[in-house]
């Protein structure tokens, strides 16, 4: 199947149009999409990176916890929409690939369609100021 | 495969001396297979046409509804064959997690809307609803996917034993899109048209008309052709036109576009009554 499912190209547009950094994985959470605010985080282009494995987005950051323990992958909200299947919050630690370390707000949600079809999830996260 | 349009027109039945020849009722193609299977895509006012031409010893019709808009189910209850107590119905539409497709077509089959409930129709009535399936009927494998329009839209590719037709009569891939088509791996509807023989597709209005209607679920006629021509297809039928368009506006718009855009592949306006063997 080379096109993505619809609600995965109106989860895109949406991302496309709004201003907080949104990230849109999919069922086996490799990082389909990722928006122009979320490029500042990550420090890279979506158009020069394409998709990304789940093994990679998800270590890329370097995530700690607000008790200074370092995340596994697992924890990240985006992780639990995908494996749980059901929405996730969380504030934590992350280094960007600027070095610049950063306090964020993510709230993941996974994408169930009609008939039940599991889409994957679509994370929005925010900079909390420190 | 044959196939014949029952119904060109999007929004409104809009019959008159100015629609005579692309004709004026709303959104009906009917699908025959060399095994006999018939398909009906949309029951538009251009149905009860199709209905009364069927022949007598049918027993099964398969209904295929893109969505629930009223131009696409009006015709319905004045379709022949749902009256006969001999004919099993089946009927497909888009699928939802709140009401299922039976429930939301009684909505409008049901008074005060229509005098006539659903239950009491002769036929042997049955509902399915799609979201991305494939599924056999008879001669015909057809795909069913959500594509861009207003509400839950389905869009089909109806593969025969020689042909394949897509139909996306109310569609709109270029929503949201910067530089239309950019990739086919996010553009609406690209899997179902992608080589297809035939391809029916919204053509609703002309560019400007499209500037003040972005969000309306319709695509521009321009962008239908270069849809088509992304999806590498053999031919396009311009399909589901505006109420508002007479014959010979839409003679002329499709002889500029033709023109303008020189596609490299035939392109046969939507006109009722037509049919294409395929």
């Amino acid at each position: 199947m080379t096109q993505k499912e619809i609600e995965l190209i109106l989860s895109r547009h949406l991302a496309e149009y709004l201003a907080m950094p949104i990230f849109i994985v999919d069922p086996g959470g490799d990082m389909v999409y990722y928006n122009e605010s979320a490029e500042i985080i990550l420090g890279f282009r979506y158009v020069e990176t394409g998709a990304m494995p789940a093994s990679e987005w998800s270590t890329i950051f370097n995530p700690v916890g607000l008790d200074g323990t370092p995340m596994e992958p697992e924890e990240h909200p985006l992780m639990i929409a995908i494996i749980e299947q059901h929405p996730a919050h969380k504030r934590f630690w992350i280094r960007g690939l600027d070095k610049n370390k950063r306090l964020l707000e993510v709230t993941a949600i996974p994408l169930i369609a009609q008939a039940d079809r599991f889409l994957g999830a679509i994370a929005f996260f925010w900079e909390v100021p420190e | 495969m044959k196939v014949t349009l029952w119904g060109t027109r999007g929004s409104l039945a809009s019959p008159g001396p100015d629609t005579l020849r692309y004709g004026g009722n709303t959104t009906c193609v009917s699908v025959e297979g060399s095994d006999g299977t018939l398909l009906v895509l949309d029951a538009g006012t251009g149905v009860r046409n199709l209905g009364q031409l069927l022949p007598p010893e049918l027993d099964r019709v398969h209904i295929l509804f893109t969505h629930l808009h009223m131009d696409h189910i009006e015709g319905l209850p004045f379709f022949s064959p749902l009256n006969n107590s001999d004919v099993t119905v089946t009927i497909f539409g888009p699928a939802s997690t709140t009401l299922s497709l039976k429930r939301r077509v009684i909505r409008y089959l049901s008074p005060p809307l229509f005098p006539v409930n659903v239950r009491e129709l002769l036929s042997d009535l049955r509902f399915f609803g799609l979201a991305s399936h494939t599924i056999e009927i008879g001669e015909f494998t057809i795909t069913a996917q959500l594509v861009i329009h207003y509400n839950p839209t389905l869009g089909y590719r109806i593969q025969g034993p020689n042909a394949t037709l897509t139909f996306l009569p109310d569609h709109n891939p270029a929503l949201g899109v910067e530089s239309f088509p950019h990739s086919k791996e996010w553009t609406s509807g690209y899997d179902l048209a992608e080589g297809a023989d035939l391809l029916i597709h919204d053509a609703q209005y002309t560019d400007e008309e499209y500037q003040t209607r972005v969000g309306f679920g319709h695509s521009s006629m321009s962008n239908a052709f270069r849809f088509a021509e992304f999806a590498g297809v053999k031919q396009l039928v311009p399909f589901h036109h505006d109420p508002t368009h007479s014959d010979d506006m839409l003679d002329r718009t499709f002889e500029d576009l033709y023109e303008e855009m020189a596609p490299q592949y035939e392109v046969t306006p939507g006109k009722q009554g037509l049919v294409f063997e395929m």
